[in-house]
């Protein structure tokens, strides 16, 4: 269930209260959230929409650990990241959130399995443990026959799995995806989408997605639109709703 | 090391980059190495000299001779052990290009004041007793392939109408102390004296003395210089390390020029790999930011900048040392004698080792800590 008045008394999985943020540009001040509030509970599929500069990325960051609010807080699984320090932030990412940009952001030097496990390196599995897990999320993503591919030798879609495998083989708290289905064709972003409805439904991860697109925003449990720096909860529309309304 | 995949990854990605940074750091510290042994050969004569033993020269200048008879008054000042003289020979053998230091010896004191060059005693006895006797360093019998026995001729003109000087190879001497000379050829003051123009008898060109104590140096060389003053031959007496150090000067400032050279090296090589290493962290910043943003530290990425810089570092320097390894002792032999012996040592070796691995942490600190300090959120937006 997500919610965004900030009512909510029950202890959801990602609780966001009073969340402000503030740019300085040109000695000019620019408020791109303001006075925040959202609940995400375990296995929740929100999209957030809105048009270019409404602080969509803004928000995926601060949700991330990637940014700093100006004010107000982020609570993760009990765990407060407003007032983290740098490198207590960094290490809260390796274990809670799995990272899905629309430029996929692969190392092009490294196979796509070298790719998938960066993440593990960072924890104390053994080389054996690592290849399970590697094999594992490559196998989720119907990338086992690719293991060994270098980037440049995948298609976009392809890439884009192997960044979704990358983002799930540390088993984190919840996905955050930036345009996961921007850079690709219809075919390939259904079949992304596809792919993150499994991991929701099939393996209970919570994500959190931002898109320009209704059609994959239409794929999410719910579509939160942000409107001046405010969460907006947007009408439940099916796929199909939209498709229809596209075709009208 | 499980980051060992990522390290070399990142490295080999631009090959025809990593060779030329290679290759650059292969020829500075091969360079770096050359140099550092082209300044030990000259200040070596400094290093090995003896501790106990003074030089006396004409104040003039090395090339101006002094009377033989200031040998007895010299052994008269208390301290003063043994005291031999030599002469500059120079003659030519064979060809000018195969230059070696020829010194007319004085057979009687030569053994007591160069104890480190040892000829063995029937050798020896054998040079003693033939006037056109010669002793030869065993490097430099090795360089022309003589032995014991063979008649060595030498074109000399500068006593006299040029003319052809004939030698019996009768000994070889060998030098104690580890890359000390032996590439030089002694002659009998004997044969010298008879052959030479009168107004060159009885001259000797210095004087090498062995004290009792290396502490009387300064009391006996001030004795020596004013016992000379105001005499038609005045001298100047200088330690055996003084006096090596001033011949080596006379080539110019070999240390200033060396350290120069030296220094442009240093400084270019850490401008070329620092500029390659900030280019090459450019070209990955979004990289950087993916590693960052999945949970890689600040220093975990400082980490991965100085490891690629120091693996560059590595191979480049082990490969200038290897050539140099390779190259030095082939350049030392077409030297003909010009220079004194290079001799690379371990301790060099390992020092131009240090000196590459210094390089290359300094050249990728800077891109380092600019990696380091990249801020995820902006580095992402800049995709």
């Amino acid at each position: 269930m997500v919610r965004v008045d900030g009512s909510s008394d029950a202890q959801s999985l990602i609780r966001v209260r009073g969340l402000n943020k503030t740019y300085s540009r040109g000695g000019e001040k620019i408020q791109v959230l303001q006075g925040l509030n959202l609940d995400v509970d375990k296995g929740d599929f929100v999209a957030f929409m809105g048009p270019s500069g409404s602080g969509k990325t803004t928000l995926l960051n601060l949700l991330g650990g990637l940014d700093v609010p100006s004010a107000g807080s982020i609570t993760v699984a009990g765990d407060e990241i407003t007032h983290m320090s740098g490198s207590k932030l960094t290490q809260w990412r390796a274990r809670h959130v799995g990272f899905i940009f629309q430029m996929y952001n692969l190392i092009p030097v490294l196979t796509a399995y070298q790719n998938v496990e960066l993440p593990l390196l960072l924890t104390k599995l053994s080389g054996s443990d690592r290849r399970k897990h590697v094999e594992t999320a490559l196998a989720v993503v119907g990338l086992a026959d690719r293991m060994h591919h270098y980037p440049r030798q995948l298609s976009g879609g392809q890439e884009q799995r192997v960044t979704i495998a990358r983002a799930i083989v540390s088993d984190p708290t919840f996905l955050l995806c930036d345009e996961p289905t921007g850079d690709l064709d219809r075919k390939s972003a259904d079949e992304i989408m596809a792919l993150i409805e499994e991991l929701v439904g099939k393996y209970g991860k919570t994500v959190l997605m931002v898109t320009h697109d209704p059609l994959v925003a239409a794929r999410a449990h719910t579509t939160l639109h942000l409107d001046k720096g405010v969460l907006v909860e947007g009408k439940a529309s099916s796929r199909e709703s939209v498709l229809a309304g596209g075709a009208a | 090391m499980k980051f060992r995949k990522l390290i070399l990854a990142n490295l080999f990605r631009k090959k025809i980059r990593l060779i030329l940074t290679v290759g650059s750091f292969t020829v500075a510290l091969f360079l770096f190495t050359f140099l550092a042994v082209v300044r030990g050969a000259f200040s070596r004569g400094t290093e090995l000299a003896g501790a106990d033993r003074l030089v006396v020269i004409n104040r003039i200048g090395l090339i101006n001779s002094m009377p033989i008879a200031y040998g007895d008054r010299i052994r008269q000042i208390p301290g003063v052990k043994f005291a031999t003289h030599n002469n500059w020979f120079g003659g030519v053998y064979q060809d000018e290009k195969n230059f070696f230091p020829q010194f007319v010896i004085d057979p009687e004191n030569q053994r007591q004041v160069m104890t480190e060059m040892r000829v063995p005693d029937d050798q020896w006895k054998t040079f003693v007793g033939d006037r056109q006797g010669a002793i030869a360093g065993r490097g430099l019998a090795k360089r022309f392939g003589w032995k014991v026995g063979d008649r060595i001729p030498l074109q000399n003109a500068l006593y006299g109408p040029t003319k052809t000087w004939e030698f019996n190879l009768d000994g070889i001497y060998t030098n104690d102390k580890e890359g000390g000379d032996e590439s030089q050829f002694w002659l009998q003051w004997d044969y010298f004296y008879e052959n030479v123009p009168d107004v060159i008898k009885g001259q000797v060109g210095w004087w090498v003395l062995k004290l009792d104590s290396p502490d009387d140096a300064v009391r006996v060389g001030k004795a020596i210089d004013e016992k000379f003053a105001n005499s038609s031959y005045e001298t100047k007496t200088e330690t055996e390390s003084a006096f090596a150090a001033g011949f080596a000067k006379q080539l110019g400032n070999i240390q200033l020029l060396i350290t120069t050279i030296g220094s442009v090296v240093f400084f270019t090589l850490l401008l070329v790999t620092g500029n390659t290493m900030a280019i090459s962290i450019r070209e990955r910043t979004s990289e950087l930011a993916v590693l960052k943003a999945i949970g890689f530290s600040d220093r975990f990425v400082l980490f991965f900048v100085l490891a690629e810089s120091l693996v560059i570092a590595l191979i480049g320097g082990l490969l200038g040392l290897g050539l140099a390894i390779l190259a030095i002792p082939a350049v030392g032999a077409n030297l003909n004698g010009l220079m004194p012996p290079l001799l690379l040592s371990p301790i060099l070796l390992g020092l131009g080792l240090a000196f590459a691995l210094f390089v290359g942490v300094v050249s990728g600190l800077l891109p380092g800590i600019a990696a380091m300090r990249l801020r995820v959120v902006n580095a992402l937006r800049r995709v």
